[in-house]
């Protein structure tokens, strides 16, 4: 960038001590980029203790959300905190080069319901508000019946996306399909257009809409929850972000998900933490889709409940009451 | 004058007459005061209800997750239906040339008015978030069906509003000056109304011409209107809606409702507005036999959508088809099948019940029927989805609708009596003109034999 358009831009840094002429062009770029990024860039800084007594007085070494290291005056430092905008804009783009890809091994499940609680905890549902649920399946009166954890399957062609008149469910690059409660407006034709029973409502006051007051929303996290508007599973974007497995995939006791980038071709058991080939485990494993004739191409696989590791017990009858409105 | 029309003596003694007996009805008295404060005051009680919803959200009513579209989204298709009637008396039976519907058309696009404009505010009844309807307009996608459904609604209700107000300047320039007696706003919205209208050949001429290309354009945009509130349903995987005969299946269920409305409307008019001279037996008669006919178009299209999956019972549409012939909803299905349908064809097939009162009680049957027929459109569907519905509360398995969930849907049934009562009491319902030209055709017929 050059002299004058600098100045046009506004920007003043001070670097009047600053005697190099390469180095000082190099710093002014790099302070714009600082000062644009200030409510886009995430900045981690390094070795901060350590460069301060190498480097010129009140100069701090800072790495960019670009992998980039640069020098910023010390005075320009502030801590970074994401407010909505940066929240809601990074939420619609999601990661990089990724695409995000779940597999459920049913012949591990013994309905322990850990990644049921673990989701509900983290996103402030109540016991009988699902992003995921255990389900038990029969296909018919010849065949066991076996659990099946069922998460919003995040479909390709996503019949819920398709219907949305106002933009609030979308579907990212990374295959993630999120909701803005933010825009919804509560006409629940998602719902309706969903196969899988993936989605909720929130029929009533949000479980912690008193605690939640005032917190900056991450639609990543879809938290705060509101009511009138739509909550679902988000394949925890927000865990993805900082290179967390999923609440659900971390919590499960007994090593029944598996989730990674189909992109890299491996994923990783959120039990065991085995990285594994997920063609491989496909092909294996006789790895199948739910309802692949209606054509939604979902992001998540099953591996079928065969030489299962435990007995099936269905346990009692939960008896959920719904809370007063 | 030349070239205006009604100048001559013999036709302003007409105009005189028909004149008066239209607008004997065109007043404020006790009677509609009462009336309507009695609808004010339900439609208050009933909108007390609405707050309480604005206040506690959805979870107000019956809807959970797994049945989240229910009474109201009943209520909506109710609505959008039942205001195609506008589309079919004036365009279609209008346009053909059947000059019986002249006196008709004007109550059939009150009726089109009155819903389809109660029918916007239905659906945000139904929203979550009803602060946020200017999304719809600010983010909206065409993708979706919805918004579709806001363009079509909004332009048949415009649509509908030039086809009854465009024929009716004439008359509010004939009557502009025989309304003594009545509130002076009601005289200076007349005058305004009128737009100096002279009765001149070329005035008509281009009325004549701007009708002619609103009924056209009103054809497509009603079946545009229905066909895609169907949608709303088909363009889902669900079985029971996943239907490829949705569109013609509600657009003939729409005329069945439409046209039952219109016969109680005419009756109620004919009674109150004693309009026995205008609204005929023949009227009756010549209606009676359109109710016969959409109504066998309608079944043939309930035969197809029934008893083709039936047939087959693929997995899906055998729970739903169960559910609808033997289960849940067999008595409301068969009910409504029989009682708002098949007998009513059947009773009206006889001449004897072509007559006005008969003809009222059939059409109650029909239109309640037809609210009924919504419900299990959209209700069943919802209650057994692909995958199991387990560890939920237990009013989350099966929808029952709440009081104030009913309330507010009275609320708007309420809206559409206040609209049609307004439009139809402040204004003339029948068309003065029309009539006194008939008239003049009539008795020029008798002078020529």
């Amino acid at each position: 960038m050059s002299e004058e358009k600098q100045e046009k831009n506004g920007e003043k840094p001070d670097l009047d001590k600053v005697v190099e002429t390469s180095r000082r062009d190099f710093i002014r770029k790099v302070t714009i980029a600082g000062a644009a990024s200030v409510a886009g860039a995430a900045a981690v800084y390094s070795g901060y203790r350590f460069e301060k007594s190498k480097h010129k007085e009140g100069m701090v070494r800072v790495l960019t959300e670009d992998n980039r290291l640069v020098e910023i005056p010390a005075e320009q430092m502030q801590d970074f905190k994401p407010d909505l905008k940066v929240l809601q804009t990074r939420g619609r783009v999601g990661s990089k080069g990724k695409r995000w890809v779940m597999i459920i091994d049913l012949s591990r499940c013994r309905n322990a319901r850990k990644c049921v609680e673990a989701c509900q905890v983290a996103h402030h549902l109540r016991p009988y508000e699902y992003h995921i649920t255990t389900l038990v399946m029969q296909e018919s009166v010849n065949t066991p019946a076996y659990f099946m954890p069922k998460p919003c399957q995040h479909c390709d062609n996503p019949p819920c996306v398709s219907v949305c008149p106002v933009d609030a469910t979308f579907k990212r690059d990374d295959g993630i399909v999120l909701i803005d409660n933010e825009r919804c407006i509560g006409c629940r034709f998602c719902m309706a257009a969903c196969p899988y029973s993936a989605r909720m409502f929130h029929w009533q006051e949000p479980l912690m809409a008193e605690a939640d007051k005032g917190k900056e929303y991450d639609v990543e996290l879809n938290v705060p929850q509101k009511k009138g508007t739509i909550s679902k599973c988000l394949f925890s974007a927000d865990r993805l972000r900082e290179g967390l497995l999923p609440y659900c995939v971390s919590a499960c006791p007994n090593g029944v998900f598996y989730f990674g980038d189909e992109n890299e071709d491996s994923v990783t058991n959120g039990t065991t933490k085995e990285t594994v080939s997920l063609s491989v485990l496909l092909k294996q494993n006789a790895g199948y889709r739910l309802m692949p004739e209606l054509g939604t191409k979902p992001r998540v696989y099953y591996l079928p409940p065969k030489n299962r590791l435990f007995e099936f017990e269905q346990g009692p009858e939960k008896d959920y009451k719904e809370e007063k409105i | 004058m030349e070239n205006t029309r009604f100048s001559t003596p013999r036709e302003q003694e007409r105009i005189d007459s028909v004149a008066a007996d239209i607008l004997r009805n065109v007043r404020i008295n006790k009677s509609f005061i009462l009336w309507m404060g009695f609808l004010v005051t339900a439609l208050a009680l009933c909108l007390y209800t609405y707050i309480l919803q604005l206040k506690h959200g959805l979870g107000v009513t019956g809807l959970r997750d797994y049945t989240s579209w229910g009474m109201y989204i009943a209520n909506f298709v109710f609505f959008v239906a039942t205001s195609l009637v506008g589309m079919l008396i004036s365009s279609v039976l209008g346009l053909i040339g059947y000059q019986w519907v002249k006196p008709i058309a004007r109550i059939a696009e009150i009726i089109a008015i009155a819903f389809a404009a109660v029918a916007g505010l239905v659906i945000v009844s139904d929203m979550g978030r009803p602060d946020r309807l200017p999304y719809v307009f600010m983010y909206g996608r065409v993708q979706s069906p919805i918004l579709w459904d806001v363009t079509v609604v909004t332009t048949y209700f415009v649509l509908s509003l030039l086809l009854w107000f465009f024929p009716m300047i004439p008359d509010l320039a004939i009557s502009k000056s025989r309304l003594q007696g009545r509130p002076a706003f009601l005289v200076k919205a007349y005058e305004f109304l009128s737009f100096r209208w002279e009765h001149h050949e070329a005035q008509y001429k281009i009325m004549r011409q701007a009708l002619r290309i609103l009924l056209i354009l009103i054809i497509p945009t009603a079946f545009a209107i229905h066909t895609v509130t169907s949608w709303l349903f088909a363009v889902t995987p669900r079985t029971g809606w996943d239907s490829t005969i949705f569109g013609p299946y509600f657009i003939s269920g729409a005329f069945v409702s439409g046209t039952a409305a219109v016969i109680i409307a005419m009756y109620f008019f004919r009674k109150s507005y004693k309009l026995e001279k205008y609204l005929t037996d023949d009227h009756f008669e010549k209606i009676g036999r359109v109710l016969i006919l959409v109504s066998i178009v309608y079944f043939y299209f309930n035969l197809n959508e029934f008893l083709v999956p039936g047939y087959k019972l693929k997995a899906g549409d055998a729970i739903h088809l169960r559910e609808l012939f033997t289960g849940h909803y067999a008595m409301l299905f068969w009910g409504i099948q029989l009682l708002g349908l098949i007998i009513p064809v059947f009773l009206l097939l006889f001449k004897k019940m072509r007559r006005p009162l008969p003809m009222l009680i059939i059409s109650l049957f029909v239109l309640a029927g037809a609210w009924l027929k919504r419900y299990i459109i959209v209700v069943p569907p919802q209650g057994h989805p692909y995958l199991p519905i387990q560890d939920v509360p237990p009013e989350w398995v099966v929808y029952k609708p709440t009081l104030i969930e009913t309330a507010v849907t009275l609320a708007s049934i309420l809206l559409v009596l206040i609209i049609i009562t307004v439009l139809s009491k402040l204004f003339p319902v029948i068309p003065i003109w029309e009539m006194a030209e008939e008239e003049g055709e009539k008795s020029g017929k008798t002078v020529n034999e």
